[in-house]
């Protein structure tokens, strides 16, 4: 019998500010703040709409559908935790609502990443209290 | 007659394989260099009244309230503190800061430092900080820290402008050239275009020699007034113009990853102030974390269009004996990277000024643009100095 070895890289910190994205996540929803002023999406999640500085956000589901804006792959890790992923992709997603998310990229052949690609969330259930959001080329 | 700040000192440590001669603490190094830039003004100790610090030693603990410690530690009482924290730009932002509380008679001889033992230590990592706060949505996938964002930001310039992994060495290349001719440097033995392309892979498309080295190292300027600068028989530098700006932190909020909006910003609040054109530099010391940060540094300065950055430093245009002086001291590159490399840019631009820099003097350099970036580039300070 074996048991799956615990999950010992970063997690996030959550605050209040932050829950409700993460408890989404958790319920595989991609769920970001939207501005009822200026109409603007934003992310990463704020008290005060970055674009306008309005106080008036509301949590809204997003498509999870995007493009690659740009990445990296990491071919040294980010600490000795990641080591075994090497090398893997960090991306930054162009939401198709406007924000801009980092994100790995899913992929089991890294170097078909391109700039543009087109991309779907993914939810990553890593430990009982967090999922990551990652994404998924969509022509893989 | 009004008070014109000048900076009257400069001073480092030396370096022996990146790491401090003689070892000493964080403190110890700081103090070195502070004693090393006040016996380059000819300025007493007891006479410094402002002290301008930013590092990342001593957190949790005294490097908490940085400038306080270090003053306790220098034996000094300032009353006038800047603590201004924007990376490693902070010490451009600092002599801006400096300036103004000289000029405005807030205080008289301003001391600004750093120092880091980061080398010795072994406290570099590629792992980053704790995943709170912003960086909840940084840390979590594995982005190699600060290497990451910067290599997200020269994908995105290969993508709109055609830039090359090529271009980006010739940065490397070039500035290796300057580190051979200074005795000082960390990495003085000569590499081509295929070393640094064949250099191990960090974070795609940047390799080993696209990066910036991890070193120890300690700095420090003195700034007073044109006249006390006389009293003392300093040999002054003049500022003539600076600026400062930041925008963002987390990499996902930087405004446009193929553009420093920051050092645009900053530049040209000191090119305005300066009341000069680019064609009056003569000399550019930039922040060189990274080999694309020059190219995104060299286009936001004005020195080139945007998008252009990789086809101006071809062919060896920023080496010595090229048409463009660039990072003369080697730069963070191969000179030396203490984590916060900006009070580097001030210190060798001095010395070009005064014509101190031996077999890598710039003949005839009168003006000298530094232009310091911070975080993952994420803040810009820019100061134009002048020795006329």
């Amino acid at each position: 019998m074996t048991e799956a070895a615990a999950y010992d890289k970063p997690l996030p910190v959550i605050d209040p500010g932050t829950k409700p994205f993460w408890d989404a996540a958790r319920e595989h929803r991609l769920s970001i703040p939207r501005c009822r002023s200026c109409g603007k999406h934003h992310f990463y999640p704020r008290e005060l709409c970055p674009h306008c500085h309005s106080d008036d956000l509301e949590w809204t589901d997003v498509s999870g559908k995007g493009e690659i804006y740009s990445y990296t792959i990491a071919r040294k890790p980010a600490g000795p935790v990641f080591a075994p992923d090497v090398p893997y992709v960090i991306a930054m997603i162009a939401l198709d609502e406007g924000p801009r998310m980092l994100t790995n990229i899913v992929t089991s052949d890294v170097e078909a990443v391109r700039i543009g690609d087109r991309v779907t969330v993914s939810f990553d259930d890593v430990t009982p209290e967090v999922t990551l959001p990652k994404f998924t080329l969509d022509n893989a | 007659m009004a008070r014109e700040a000048v900076i009257v000192g400069v001073g480092d440590v030396p370096l022996k394989d990146g790491r401090v001669v003689g070892g000493g603490s964080v403190l110890q190094v700081q103090a070195r260099a502070a004693k090393a830039a006040l016996d380059d003004a000819g300025i007493a100790m007891r006479d410094v009244d402002g002290l301008l610090v930013a590092g990342l030693w001593g957190v949790p603990g005294p490097g908490q309230l940085a400038s306080v410690t270090l003053g306790e530690y220098l034996g000094i009482f300032p009353r006038f503190a800047d603590t201004t924290n924007i990376g490693g730009s902070a010490f451009e932002a600092h002599v801006a800061h400096a300036a103004m509380a000289i000029e405005s008679g807030y205080c008289d001889v301003a001391l600004i430092v750093y120092g880091s033992t980061q080398k010795s230590e072994r406290s570099r990592t590629l792992g980053g900080r704790p995943p709170v706060l912003t960086m909840q949505f940084e840390n979590v996938w594995g982005i190699p820290q600060p290497v990451g964002g910067y290599a997200m930001a020269a994908k995105r310039h290969m993508h709109e402008h055609g830039t090359t992994q090529e271009q980006l060495a010739e940065v490397a290349v070039a500035t290796r050239k300057w580190a051979s001719l200074n005795p000082a440097a960390t990495m003085r033995d000569p590499i081509t275009i295929d070393d640094v392309m064949a250099s191990t892979r960090i974070s795609d498309p940047l390799k080993l020699l696209d990066c910036c080295l991890v070193t120890d190292g300690a700095g420090a300027v003195v700034m007073t007034t044109a006249e006390n600068a006389k009293a003392h028989g300093s040999r002054a530098v003049n500022i003539r113009g600076y600026g400062e700006a930041h925008t963002h932190w987390s990499i996902g909020a930087m405004p446009d990853l193929a553009r420093l909006t920051a050092a645009e910003m900053s530049s040209k609040a000191a090119f305005d102030m300066a009341g000069i054109s680019r064609d009056a530099i003569d000399v550019v010391e930039c922040y060189d974390s990274f080999t694309i940060t020059v190219l995104l540094t060299l286009e936001a300065l004005g020195f080139c269009k945007r998008g252009e950055g990789g086809q101006f430093v071809a062919n060896q245009r920023t080496a010595p004996g090229g048409a463009f002086p660039l990072n003369t001291n080697g730069g963070g590159l191969s000179y030396c990277h203490p984590g916060m490399y900006g009070i580097f840019l001030l210190v060798e631009a001095v010395r070009q000024l005064r014509g101190e820099a031996g077999d890598r003097q710039v003949a005839g350099a009168k003006t000298a643009l530094v232009h310091g970036t911070g975080g993952t580039l994420s803040s810009g300070g820019t100061v134009i100095l002048a020795n006329h």
